[in-house]
């Protein structure tokens, strides 16, 4: 499975973490990963430490999860980038959308 | 979905045979199953038979006289084409070798003689599946091809207005290089470019997520809002707030534009840069020193016009420095071995440019040689604008379209913008605007343009500011001269800038009266060196700003009224001059 998700210790975290290459083939299982969750999840982070590329439609398949998670008040951040996939959202400066860690 | 032809139908069968008995009881068993039987007592007369009658499956003897059961296979397969006609052996034989043979020629089955009718009754069955099997897919991938085929048809014509909306601009200029892969029928890149009526250039390359029909249907606004904006002299932060607005509003959440606006002044020897999630671009000095320009925004479509950053950099560029900006596709150029370009890639060519080489030449040759026979992964576009001297600048073409619609001739306007509006609105693309309702004046909305801007301008920083202008001489100055401008753009209260524009028809064309009044207190006009003097630039140009000396060159006359902030300008144009510009339009 290339997307994965389970539940923060504190049980209102949902961590969803993506193997190998984020783009547009894994739009839906993205989508699922987060939209048939459980009630009561309030924070998103999203583990791209087994991600070895992201492409321009990843990056609108995170404005998406943003957007469920509530627009401007969603908080969600994205962890263990690689150095091309950290360099992919800072060129589309998504810091400014993203916690990025 | 109707199935063409139904499980269950009646079979055309065509049996081949030799021998009388074994033909006859075949023909009848079959006959007994409800099957439509042709029979033929040798390969000739089964060829010519399945020619007449073209029949579902064949049943066909391996050795007969005049013509063997492989040649007929064999022709009788050769002539069925692309329709799947089962072809089952009838043989006796049992050695491998003359099994193996009568597949190769063409044999899907065998039955032993004896016949056993419950396994003849279970081949016809079983091979009759597998015919309808391959009917039906056959069937499907004549529609997909159809649809597939229309689809394509649609799509060129769409492409056509497509092109037509988002044409190119004045990106053939002289200045200019660039490239453009479209990767399907519609690029997701766009790249547009053209002259502002106050001289100098906008350039938009953008990038949509996705490409097709999707990004094409995104870049279309883009194109009008572009080209709109642009030649009614908008500039380029205005321009891209309302891209912004307009993607944000009509795209999908995850759907937006990575791009980037160009605002070149070929006169003030600067570039003004917005770069949304774009590959940092390069400005390379003449003397090879490179300049990173990285991205500082967000895409364009993704945040809403209040949260909106249209701010442009501004940066000094001289003639001859260039400015290289590059889709991801130029990143992401891969090899065969899988390896992608990179903006190591990029910098690696930059850094070996051979003397006299350009450096977008350089770039494309090295991505070109490092992907070598692959093709492009994405959209590539790469693109390079060189700073010119604003006279060898002059062949941009003029794409602005005419209204259908006769413009008015006579008529007099007065616009008045007042308090803080003066510090957070320009009228000039909205006096711009309604001057070129006037068909006549259209081919001179660059003059016309700068008319306004100049009158404008003097009235906002001399007139209501009070800045003086002697400030911009040094360089010192200059920076203190913008600094309080921005500044006292904050205390505007009680002040006014009132235009008044009377457009008339004369004999022989028209004529443009623009009163510019500001409540400032005004100027000493009549010791004014530029204004007293007829002498061109010269010692006079060093006072007084080159704003006076253009308004007195483009127009028949300019007075000043009252105290000095009450300037009235005329501006004749005629026919004969429209008239020849036209007829060399219609030549081009």
């Amino acid at each position: 499975m290339p997307i994965q998700t389970r539940r923060g210790e504190d049980s209102q975290t949902l961590i969803i973490s993506i193997e190998g290459r984020f783009d547009f083939s894994t739009h839906q299982a993205f989508r699922d990963a987060y939209e048939h969750g459980d009630q009561g999840i309030r924070y998103y982070i999203v583990d791209l430490s087994e991600t070895t590329y992201l492409d321009s439609s990843a990056l609108g398949m995170l404005l998406l999860l943003r957007d469920y998670a509530g627009g401007d008040s969603a908080r969600i951040s994205i962890e263990n980038c690689n150095n091309d996939v950290r360099r992919i959202l800072s060129i589309s400066n998504f810091e400014q959308l993203f916690a990025i860690r | 979905m109707e199935e063409p032809v139904a499980e269950n139908r009646l079979l055309r069968i065509l049996i081949a045979d030799d021998s009388d008995s074994d033909r006859l009881i075949l023909k009848t068993m079959l006959k007994r199953l409800g099957h439509e039987v042709f029979d033929a007592a040798n390969g000739l007369e089964a060829v010519a038979l399945f020619r007449d009658t073209a029949p579902d499956i064949v049943l066909l003897d391996a050795l007969m006289p005049r013509m063997d059961g492989m040649e007929a296979a064999r022709q009788i397969k050769t002539r069925a084409g692309q329709r799947m006609v089962p072809l089952i052996f009838l043989t006796s034989l049992s050695e491998a070798d003359a099994l193996a043979r009568c597949l190769e020629a063409g044999g899907d089955d065998f039955l032993s003689k004896p016949y056993n009718r419950v396994i003849i009754e279970a081949k016809i069955n079983a091979f009759n599946r597998m015919r309808l099997m391959h009917q039906a897919l056959s069937d499907q991938r004549d529609m997909i091809g159809a649809r597939n085929q229309q689809l394509l048809e649609e799509q060129e014509v769409a492409k056509r207005v497509f092109d037509n909306v988002a044409h190119p601009g004045c990106l053939d200029a002289a200045n200019i290089r660039y490239h453009a892969s479209p990767l399907s029928v519609f690029n997701g890149d766009v790249l547009f470019a053209s002259p502002r009526p106050a001289g100098g250039m906008l350039v938009f390359i953008g990038d949509f997520t996705g490409h097709g029909l999707p990004a094409a249907i995104g870049a279309m606004p883009v194109a009008e809002i572009f080209y709109g904006m642009a030649s009614k002299g908008f500039d380029g932060a205005d321009i891209l707030r309302e891209i912004n607005q307009k993607l944000k509003r009509i795209l999908p959440t995850g759907m937006f534009c990575c791009g980037a606006m160009i605002e070149a002044d070929f006169k003030l020897n600067q570039l003004q840069i917005w770069s949304g999630g774009l590959p940092d671009g390069w400005l390379i000095r003449s003397n090879g020193e490179r300049l990173v320009l990285p991205s500082r925004h967000l895409p364009l479509g993704i945040l809403p016009p209040d949260q909106f950053d249209a701010g442009m950099d501004t940066i000094g560029a001289m003639p001859g420095n260039r400015l290289l900006m590059m889709t991801d596709g130029v990143l992401e150029s891969g090899n065969a071995a899988g390896e992608v370009f990179g903006e190591a890639g990029v910098i690696h060519a930059l850094d070996s440019v051979h003397p006299g080489q350009h450096q977008f030449d350089a770039v494309i040759d090295a991505v070109h040689r490092f992907t070598g026979s692959q093709k492009d992964g994405d959209d590539v576009t790469l693109l390079s604008l060189e700073m010119v001297d604003e006279a060898g600048f002059s062949a941009v073409p003029d794409r602005a379209m005419p209204s259908a619609l006769a413009g008015p001739t006579e008529w007099r306007c007065v616009y008045e913008i007042r308090e803080q509006t003066l510090g957070d609105f320009s009228p000039l693309p909205l006096l711009l605007h309604i001057c070129m309702e006037v068909p006549g004046l259209r081919r001179k909305s660059g003059e016309i343009y700068t008319l306004l801007a100049e009158l404008y301008n003097n009235a906002l920083e001399h007139g209501v500011l009070e800045l003086p202008s002697e400030w911009k001489h040094t360089s010192d100055g200059f920076d203190r001269y913008y600094e309080e401008r921005r500044r006292r753009l904050g205390r505007t209260e009680g002040h006014f800038i009132r235009f008044s524009l009377h457009h008339s028809m004369k004999p022989s064309g028209g004529r443009l009266r623009v009163t510019c009044e500001d409540s400032g207190p005004g100027f000493d006009f009549r010791n004014h060196p530029v204004l007293v003097s007829d002498k061109e630039p010269g010692a006079a140009a060093r006072y007084a700003g080159r704003g006076l000396l253009l308004l007195k060159r483009l127009s028949e006359s300019v007075t000043f009224h009252r105290q000095g902030n009450h300037v009235e300008i005329i501006y004749d144009w005629d026919f004969s001059g429209i008239a020849s510009e036209q007829g060399a339009t219609v030549q081009s």
